[in-house]
């Protein structure tokens, strides 16, 4: 009797996968994710471009009408040369215009205080998980403490002890968010400094700082990939709510939560759309970034790997 | 006229149907169990033999569903039974223990609570009298100071008493069937023996039938009257345990026997059989163990019937071992 | 369990010492004490007469002890607002605040709970993925701007709702309250919805995380093969374990109400001590702003505290441990 024998079929390779190709074509297989993405690439447009697309420079005040102030959207100007879309405000405002403008102030003071933050906890963070010991304690001691406490409060006591300005807003996110970057990258770190990879490289003598940023910290990015997108949107709102308090951008360039702060006293007359419209574009932004970092975290999430 | 066995299942399929595709994990499985006897249903994970004892239990969870079969419990179809006739059914009539005794108690319910709760879901009894049902049963599987531990919590036993407790609430309406998937497999050695040889007992003084999921060759030849021997969803081998254990027909079988340790055949090396499961996904057409089967030929790319060679004894195969039997101990 | 409550104590200690480090140098280091504490319009000498009698010619530590030992003594200094002591306006405020922030994680609970079970033991169908939907925006909305909206929807265009204010109230265990008037009630109602977004989408999340587990897990299985009703498994089966993880989050998230209250009082106008600490910032009225801190910190450590006793009593393996 004779056995055919099946040998196992040789992988087949249509084309080399990288991790970032795979990372890409898993990050695609969601249409929310890719919404949001393309919602927030328009919006990230409209912020950059604002000086050029807006119909009005809102910080101009000398093109301003005061005459024109608290015009319903639609309404033509006094010189009948122009269309507030979306009305304007008790300065004869164009709203369109003061939104691009704010968009650019929020996502800058937002994108770059998380940024900021990033590099701040990301730091602390592989720091920790290197050197271990007291560091490492000392550390997290501070972030446990920090993270018991919310946001707002955090932020609040900042602004308290430094007084207002829009420095004090970014210092307060970075105070806020650094704690759980640096939380992120310790957990990761700490699997990864144990894999032979580091050994190798501890064998070969390299200075600590290249072990650190150059063959820890990318293995890192994953979750700080994900942690960094939901921060992004936390900042942006955080820096929204502390301006509509009044604590933070000045009057004078207005980003999109005072301009609802600015809006907040004619709606009990009805003029909704002076606070509405900011409020809509706000949410859009950080919507948009929620729905990418949503699905980010089930792709670059390991445990759901097989 | 004979008896109705206790339970029938005809020609049952069980398949799941998942984004990658229909799994048929049970395809085309017929077995009887008659009153007060032990079925033991061997298969490694996968081959489809606990999802037989779930739908048995009309606990098959979508994705999965039975697409097609008769179970008939005394005679009456299980399958075609209304959610809330089925569970009069459960845990009365047809009771079930599950593999891992750290799982199958809520932990943060009390004993007491989770055995009354299952006398008064059958039976409009007194809270009183269920709690002492459910002592009596607590006593009546060897736990000592029934009295006392119904007021523990699962954490505080021990995997065994935990798997005793589980046999407990099974027992609580001295049911006509019991499945029991793998419940000694998570335990030790001695507390196994301890648990089949209470098991025995009790089936043979209230005739309760047993269905007996398991891997394990060995408990099924101390325990079970009959055999049914499962692989990718399909039944490959059965009939009497001593027939099936000592002259196995199938060749699948036949490796499973020869790869258990035995006294018999000291020094002699273990037999394994090579390769894996299959998946059940990717499952060809034809013989699913064909590729792992030494006695493979070019028929076997066709699905054999299951085919009474000698009287009660079916196997799925082209080409049994009918030989005379030296090789299989 | 008494070690471990001694050993939380301490711990607790610890924090409120460290916090009132952070507090007294945030105030007296950064910023400049005497443009905080002394009336600008005081000249040189009126200015060298209170530093000397304010201690602020000592050294910091000394300070520090100083003002360790009045805070001890419930002296946190004078507003210069209402030139009042800080501690009472905060303790005066307290109630509405309290009030507020338990009506919202009451409302949370209540109105996540259900939903996130729903989603939880249904997660394909379309009810469940509205609510997943709605609870993405729940997180991603601005409790400010929703504010905002809710004033804009009930109280301008359906004029159902007063907008701001506390309303009428009552006085029950010497507090005043608004729940107990109808009045305080409608006045209460947005506030609190407002307050309670944030937590609803989180109840929801949790919850039907905790029931998708639950329901995979052999106990579950297990009850169903005893025969229980479909009622008794969820209910009493699944819904005991997922209650743990849902009690000690919100119990966690009781003193974040309170610290976010402070938007929401802004908006409703709610005289809170949120307010009041939004008001204090704005004009640096300094000993206020530490008495708001002090007080809040604590105020976290005992809702910490309480919740881990809370879940020691509810989960049966950790009282186990504890002992």
């Amino acid at each position: 009797m004779s056995v055919a024998l099946q040998t196992p079929a040789a992988p087949v390779r249509d084309r080399v996968e990288t991790p970032f190709r795979r990372f890409i074509s898993e990050f695609a297989e969601s249409k929310l994710a890719l919404l949001g993405l393309a919602v927030f690439t328009v919006i990230a447009l409209v912020a950059i471009l604002a000086p050029w697309i807006a119909p009005q420079n809102p910080y101009d005040l000398a093109v301003l009408d005061i005459m024109d102030g608290r015009l319903e959207p639609g309404a033509r100007n006094g010189a009948d040369d122009m269309t507030y879309w979306l009305g304007t405000d008790d300065q004869g405002r164009d709203m369109l215009s003061a939104i691009m403008y704010g968009l650019r102030i929020s996502l800058a003071v937002g994108a770059g205080s998380a940024l900021l933050a990033a590099i701040v906890g990301a730091s602390l963070g592989l720091l920790a998980a290197y050197v271990g010991g007291r560091t490492d304690s000392a550390i997290m001691r501070v972030v446990d403490l920090q993270l018991s406490f919310p946001a707002i409060l955090v932020a609040l006591m900042i602004l308290a002890f430094l007084g207002k300005s829009v420095m004090n807003v970014v210092i307060a996110i970075v105070v806020v968010e650094w704690a759980y970057y640096a939380r992120t990258v310790r957990g990761t770190a700490l699997v990864e400094r144990r894999r032979e990879y580091i050994e190798a490289a501890q064998c070969l003598a390299l200075p600590t700082h290249r072990i650190l940023f150059r063959h820890l910290l990318p293995n890192c990015l994953p979750p700080l990939i994900v942690i960094a997108t939901m921060q992004v949107a936390r900042a942006i709102a955080l820096e929204a709510t502390l301006s509509f308090l009044g604590l933070g951008v000045p009057i004078t360039e207005p980003s999109l939560g005072l301009l609802i702060a600015n809006g907040y006293e004619y709606m009990l007359s009805g003029k909704y759309w002076i606070s509405f419209y900011p409020g809509i574009a706000l949410l859009v932004t950080i919507v948009s970034i929620n729905l990418m970092g949503d699905h980010l975290r089930d792709v670059l999430n390991p445990r759901l790997k097989k | 006229m004979t008896e109705t066995p206790t339970l029938e299942v005809r020609n049952l399929r069980t398949h799941f149907f998942t984004r990658a595709g229909v799994v048929k994990a049970v395809d085309d499985v017929s077995f009887t169990v008659p009153r007060g006897k032990v079925l033991g249903l061997v298969g490694e994970s996968g081959s489809g033999k606990s999802v037989t004892g779930f739908s048995v239990m009309g606990l098959v969870d979508p994705p999965g569903r039975i697409v097609d079969g008769q179970i008939l419990f005394k005679g009456q179809d299980l399958a075609k039974l209304s959610d809330e006739e089925m569970r009069k059914l459960r845990g009365n009539r047809i009771a079930m223990i599950f593999q891992d005794p750290m799982m199958t108690l809520n932990p943060v319910l009390r004993v007491d609570t989770q055995m009354i709760e299952t006398v008064l879901a059958h039976e409009k009894v007194p809270e009183a009298e269920a709690r002492a049902r459910a002592r009596d049963a607590l006593g009546m599987v060897g736990i000592p100071s029934p009295e006392e531990r119904l007021k523990s919590y699962p954490h505080q036993f021990s995997g065994g008493m935990r798997q005793r407790v589980a046999i407990a609430i099974a027992l609580l309406h001295r049911p006509d069937l019991i499945v029991a998937d793998e419940p000694t497999t998570a335990l030790d050695v001695t507390i196994q023996g301890q648990i089949l040889a209470e098991v025995q007992k009790l089936a043979a003084t209230t005739g309760t039938s047993l269905i007996w999921i398991t891997h394990d060759l060995s408990v099924v030849a101390g325990l079970a009257d009959d055999i049914a021997v499962m692989y990718a969803g399909k039944i490959v081998e059965q009939g009497d345990v001593g027939e099936v254990l000592d002259h196995p027909l199938h060749p699948y079988t036949h490796g499973l026997i020869g790869s258990v340790p035995s006294r018999n055949r000291r020094g002699e090396p273990l037999r394994q059989i090579p390769g894996m499961t299959p998946s059940l996904l990717s499952l060809k057409p034809g013989c699913a163990f064909r590729a792992r089967c030494p006695r493979a030929q070019e028929d076997c790319a066709e699905m054999p019937e299951l085919h009474a060679w000698m009287p009660g004894r079916l196997a799925r195969c082209h080409h049994p071992h009918l030989e005379p039997r030296e090789e299989a101990a | 369990m008494s070690v471990y409550l001694l050993r939380r104590l301490i711990q607790a200690l610890g924090v409120v010492f460290a916090m009132s480090v952070i507090v007294f140098i945030g105030v007296y280091a950064i910023g400049d004490p005497v443009e905080i504490l002394i009336s600008p319009d005081a000249d040189q000498i009126e200015r060298e007469r209170a530093v000397r009698a304010l201690g602020l010619d000592l050294p910091l530590w000394q300070q520090y002890l100083v003002f360790l030992g009045k805070a001890l003594r419930g002296d946190l200094g004078n507003s210069f607002v209402f030139n009042e002591p800080a501690l009472q306006l905060i303790l005066q405020r307290m109630p509405a605040t309290l009030e507020l922030a338990i009506a919202a994680t009451f409302g949370a609970v209540l109105i996540g709970l259900p939903l996130g079970l729903y989603a939880g033991l249904r997660p394909n169908s379309v009810g469940s993925k509205a609510i997943m939907a709605g609870s993405i925006l729940g997180f991603s909305l601005p409790t400010f701007w929703v504010g905002l909206m809710l004033i804009m929807v009930f109280a301008v265009q359906l004029g159902w709702l007063p907008s701001t204010g506390r309303g009428d109230t009552a006085e029950f265990l010497g507090l005043q309250w608004s729940f107990l008037t109808l009045d305080g009630l409608s006045h209460l109602l947005m506030p609190a919805l407002n307050l309670a977004l944030f937590k609803i989408s989180l109840v929801i999340r949790l919850t039907r995380a905790g029931v998708r587990e639950t329901m995979l897990m052999d106990y579950v299985k297990f009850a169903r093969a005893k025969g229980l009703s479909p009622f008794r498994v969820t209910f009493v089966h699944v819904f005991k374990n997922i209650l743990i993880p849902v009690v000690t989050v919100t119990g966690l998230e009781f003193g974040s109400t309170i610290a976010f209250s402070v938007v929401t009082e802004s908006i409703f106008a709610w005289p809170g001590m949120g307010k009041l600490i939004i008001d204090s910032i704005n004009v640096l009225d300094r000993p206020v702003i530490v008495a708001y801190l002090m007080i809040i910190v604590l105020l976290f450590i005992t809702i910490n505290l309480i919740v881990d006793l809370t879940y020691s009593l509810l989960d049966p393996r950790v009282r186990l441990e504890g002992k």
